[in-house]
Order: structure tokens, then C-alpha cells, then sequence
């Protein structure tokens, strides 16, 4: 793995310090049946201010709770989450979420939802539809401002929300595989879209996702997690330059490169369950 | 649709029951099988219900009254329920006390309270109002706390990320998103509240109401008033239930709650 651990003044960070890093970081839940499960297991990671940053791994490796951890909805049971240098506290603004239903308000118009955000950050009542304005039509969704929610498709409703995260200019965006549930064309419309927007706001990015293919578009790195406990197994630096393309034959031979990697760290896992619980995989 | 289309597929099959009704109610009658005193004709009830209505002691006097009662009784249960329920909602310790204390009042038939309530405030108003009271208040105390209770936790996990938190997050968030289960809540607890009254008012007659006409027809064997008041005792209901059922599909419609077609 990249980083190793390092002592460091806090408060002071370095200029070449990581926007984020995890350090050691483990987690544990307790299922209502009483039994543990250890989710995450000593999981470092530093991810670079501007960095786009892909997680993938198998179903049920942590995923999630790493980024519930970073969003502070979380807290660690061992080791750190930081932010520049600092232990993140409780989830806000800084660290816009995208989750994978779409989250709008449905009593609010869509430009309403926008501008609720920008409320809780601070912006000045007068300011507010304006700058909601202008997000909603980086998405495209200028005609849409004044729907409800459910008039909107999926796919539209998950780039207000995007539209949403941008508008309170977060230090960094966290996303959980937020087209998954899309059909395939709404998906890489929407995945062009973002890059396309993140081209301009450059925000640091973690982003979770099952889907290789969508990872290796989309990140500056793609990090494999493997089964429970998740730890991080392997990376992957995509250096094709941007704005990429679907139709790229080197990005495509990237794909297969991390799929397969990807599908030899889940044999594996499997491999040693089977050994543990014979019968039960 | 267009809209008269509409409105006739709104009335029709509400016409239709009533005709349906009537016919079976008048077959029965024409055979003479039952006791013509004890089961007066559709006709008889008609005029009874026609011939009272108007007047300082007619029906619709007396169903304004009635409609006040209900209409005050029930913004009490909302006053007293209301934050019960929050609170309900908000602590596992009320939760298990006085939500339990809750369950156990809904399981009450309210009118098991008038003869305590007659006792401490005499056969008066005060009485009504308070059986009309304990009859909804647990209603809408249960039904808030299910509605908080029933956010999707992710529009809360949503608005905690955009920073929002404690009291802001919850006047801000948790309620509007309970609305839908709030406004069902009521729903519920008009039709317990309206029970409740019905029964005071027959036996405290010095309330006048819709109750009273009831008791006042049961004395004098007039059958046909009785029948017309309780006439009057469903139009009333099915009025209110109107009103209620019109709020909670603007809410709902308004939130893509309501499948379209
Ligand atoms: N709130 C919770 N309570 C108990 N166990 C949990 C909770 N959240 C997650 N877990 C457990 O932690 C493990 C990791 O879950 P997580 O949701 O992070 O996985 P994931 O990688 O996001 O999976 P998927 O790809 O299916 O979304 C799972 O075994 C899950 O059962
Ligand atoms: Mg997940």
C-alpha cells in the first residue's frame, strides 16, 4: 500500500499533506443478533487534495462505512480519520455526500432543495436561487427548477443532488455508488456529466462503485478493497488523460487489467473462507 | 379525463349504493316480514329528517353543534397528542411509559370514561369534551410518534451531511417529512373523536346535539328520527372524512405519494 503512517504536527499541516487520511482505521458493528461483524480492518489510505480517488470491492467489504466514516456519519473504533490533518468530528458541509438513492427533499421544489443547502451553509438569503440556479444548469437541469422531486426521473433527480453537493462547494465530494441503480445509458450519460464537472471544480473525490469499468473512467486511482474484513488489497493509477472516453482502447485494456486483478483478490477471499467454514461459501 | 367524466365516475357509484340501499331497506319493509314499527319505511325516515331540520331544535342546529364539538375536541387531542407523541418518538424511556400508558387509553372505549367524567364535572359540557378528548388524544399521540419514527433514515443521514443538526434538522427535516403520517394520524382520530361524542351527547341530553336527538327519539318509540338522525350522524362523517381525505391528497400528490392514473 502507498502510505505508511508518519508522525506529523497537527494543525501545521504540510503543503504536500493528503486531504485525507485514514489511519489504521477498524470498525466493528454489532448486528442485532448480537454477533460482531468486523466491517473494516486496519484500512490506511491517504487520498491527495484535487485526487479522484475509486473504490472498489467486492459486496459487503466495507465500502460504505468507509465512506460513512469519512462523512462523519461514523466514528472509527480504532485508529484516525482526518481532514487536512484534523479529526473529522461529525458530518458537514465540507463533505458533500451522494448516496445511492437519490436524497431530494420531496416536499421541496427541486431549486428549493438547492437552496435549502445553500442555507446551511451560510449563503445570504438573497444569493441563494441565483447560485442554485447556476448549479442546476451545470447539470442540465435548468428547466426542472421548479418540479417536484417525483417529477423528475432517477437520473435526473441523482444529478439535482450532485447539482445540490456542488452548489455548497465542499472540500470534498464522497459518493456511493450513486448510479447504481440506473439503467446503463442514464448511467454514462451521468458519468460523462461528472466528469465534465469535475474537470472544472476539481474537488477531491471518493467514490465507491461495484462497477470497474466506471472506476477506471472515472479516477485519477482506483483502490481495491478485499471481502470482510475490508482492507485495501491493491491500486491501480489510471494516468489516461482527461476528458476520457468509453471508446479508448488503452482505458478499455485498463479495465480489464483491474477487473481481473479485482476478480483474483475475490477468488482468493473465497479460497480462504471455503478453508475456514468448509461448506458455508 | 375530461372533467365532467370525472365528476360522474366521483358520483356514480356513490348514488349507486344509496339506490341499492334504499330498494333492499323498502323490499323488506313491503313484505311486512318485520314489525313496520320497528323498521319505518325509507319514505317515513325521509320525511322525519326533512320535517326536523331546520328550526332552533332541528338536526342541522343541532349537527353544527356537534360538528364544534368535534372540531374543538379534536384540536385539544392535537395540542395534548402532538407533543406526547414527539416525545414518544424521541425517548425510548416515554416511549415504554407513556407510550404504553397510550396503548393501554386507545384500548379504552372512550365512553368508559363518562361516568367518572359525569361525576367530577357534573352531566355537563365540560363532561362531552372531555370523554371527546380522551378518545382521540392517544390516536394522535401513537400516530405522531409512528410518523417520526417512520422518516426514511437516509433523508436524515442526507440533511446531516449538508450540516444540518439538533433542532434545525429537526424542525426542518423530521417533521415536514412526517406530515404524510401525521395528516393519516388524524384522519384516525376524528372518526374515534366523532364516536366518542356521539355517545356523550346521548347520555348527557343537555348537550343538544345530533346524540341528543337520538336519545330523545329512542323515548318516544319514533323510529323514524331515529333512523334519520343516525342519517345525519353519517353525512356529517362522511363531510369531515371529505375534508381530511382533500388535505391528505394535496400532501401526498404534491410528494409523488399518490400513484398517478
Ligand atoms: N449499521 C450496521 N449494523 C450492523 N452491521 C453493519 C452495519 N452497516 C454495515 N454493516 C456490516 O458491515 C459490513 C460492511 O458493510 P458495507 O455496507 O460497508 O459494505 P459495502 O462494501 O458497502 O457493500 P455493498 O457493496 O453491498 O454496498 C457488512 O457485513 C454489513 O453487514
Ligand atoms: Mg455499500
Amino acid at each position: 500500500m502507498s502510505s505508511v503512517p508518519s508522525l506529523r504536527v497537527v494543525g501545521r499541516p504540510e503543503p504536500t499533506s493528503p486531504k485525507l487520511s485514514l489511519r489504521s482505521v477498524s470498525k466493528t458493528y454489532r448486528q442485532s443478533s448480537g454477533e460482531l461483524v468486523r466491517a473494516l480492518d486496519d484500512v490506511t489510505l491517504d487520498v491527495a487534495p484535487g485526487e479522484f480517488v475509486c473504490l472498489v470491492g467486492p459486496s459487503g467489504c466495507g465500502k460504505s462505512t468507509l465512506l460513512d466514516l469519512i462523512a462523519g456519519l461514523e466514528r472509527p473504533d480504532a485508529g484516525q480519520v482526518l481532514m487536512n490533518g484534523r479529526p473529522i468530528a461529525g458530518p458537514g458541509p465540507d463533505r458533500a455526500v451522494l448516496f445511492q438513492e437519490p436524497t431530494l427533499f420531496p416536499w421541496m421544489s427541486v431549486i428549493r432543495n438547492l437552496e435549502f443547502a445553500l442555507g446551511l451553509t451560510g449563503v445570504p438569503k438573497a444569493d441563494r436561487r441565483e447560485l442554485a440556479m447556476h448549479w442546476l444548469s451545470k447539470v442540465h437541469l435548468s428547466a426542472f427548477a421548479s418540479a417536484q422531486p417525483h417529477e423528475i426521473s432517477p437520473g435526473m433527480r441523482q444529478r439535482a443532488v450532485l447539482a445540490r453537493a456542488l452548489a455548497c462547494q465542499p472540500e470534498v465530494l464522497l459518493a456511493d455508488e450513486p448510479f447504481g441503480a440506473l439503467d446503463a445509458q442514464s448511467r454514462e450519460v451521468l458519468q460523462r456529466e461528472l466528469q465534465t464537472v469535475w474537470l472544472e471544480t476539481r474537488n477531491t473525490f471518493v467514490f465507491v462503485t461495484h462497477n470497474v469499468r466506471e472506476a477506471v473512467f472515472l479516477a485519477d486511482r482506483v483502490v481495491l478493497m478485499s471481502a470482510r474484513p475490508g482492507t485495501l488489497v491493491a491500486e491501480h493509477r489510471i494516468s489516461s488523460p482527461r476528458p476520457r472516453s468509453f471508446e479508448d482502447v488503452l482505458l478499455a485494456k485498463v479495465v480489464v487489467d483491474v477487473h481481473d486483478h479485482l476478480l483474483k483478490e475475490v477468488q482468493k477471499v473465497v479460497a480462504t473462507e471455503e478453508g475456514v467454514r468448509p461448506g458455508l461459501a | 379525463m375530461s372533467r365532467p367524466r370525472r365528476a360522474f365516475g366521483q358520483v356514480w357509484p356513490r348514488v349507486a349504493i344509496l339506490v341499492v340501499l334504499v330498494l333492499a331497506w323498502w323490499a323488506v319493509y313491503a313484505t311486512g316480514l318485520w314489525d313496520r314499527v320497528l323498521l319505518p319505511s325509507p319514505a317515513s325516515v325521509w320525511t322525519a329528517l326533512w320535517s326536523n331540520l331546520s328550526g332552533a331544535g332541528g338536526l342541522l342546529v343541532a349537527a353544527e353543534r356537534s360538528a364544534l364539538r368535534l372540531f374543538l375536541g379534536l384540536a385539544a387531542a392535537a395540542v395534548i397528542g402532538t407533543p406526547i407523541g414527539l416525545a414518544m418518538a424521541a425517548s425510548k424511556i416515554v416511549q415504554r411509559s407513556i407510550g404504553s400508558l397510550m396503548v393501554g387509553l386507545q384500548a379504552l372505549p372512550s365512553i368508559a370514561w363518562l361516568p367518572l367524567a359525569t361525576l367530577w364535572f357534573g352531566i355537563t359540557e365540560r363532561a362531552v369534551f372531555f370523554v371527546v378528548v380522551m378518545g382521540a388524544t392517544p390516536a394522535v399521540a401513537i400516530a405522531t410518534a409512528a410518523s417520526v419514527r417512520l422518516v426514511p433514515p437516509t433523508l436524515i443521514r442526507a440533511a446531516r451531511t449538508l450540516g444540518s443538526r439538533g433542532g434545525r434538522l429537526y424542525v426542518r427535516v423530521v417533521l415536514p417529512a412526517a406530515v404524510p403520517g401525521y395528516i393519516a394520524g388524524l384522519q384516525q382520530a376524528w372518526a374515534l373523536a366523532w364516536r366518542a361524542l356521539m355517545a356523550a351527547e346521548l347520555i348527557v341530553t343537555g348537550a343538544r346535539g345530533l346524540g341528543h336527538f337520538l336519545e330523545r327519539a329512542g323515548a318516544v318509540f319514533d323510529t323514524p328520527l331515529m333512523l334519520a338522525t343516525m342519517v345525519a350522524i353519517m353525512l356529517v362523517g362522511i363531510g369531515v372524512d371529505g375534508v381530511f381525505t382533500l388535505v391528505d391528497r394535496r400532501v401526498r400528490s404534491r410528494r409523488g405519494l399518490i400513484p398517478s392514473g
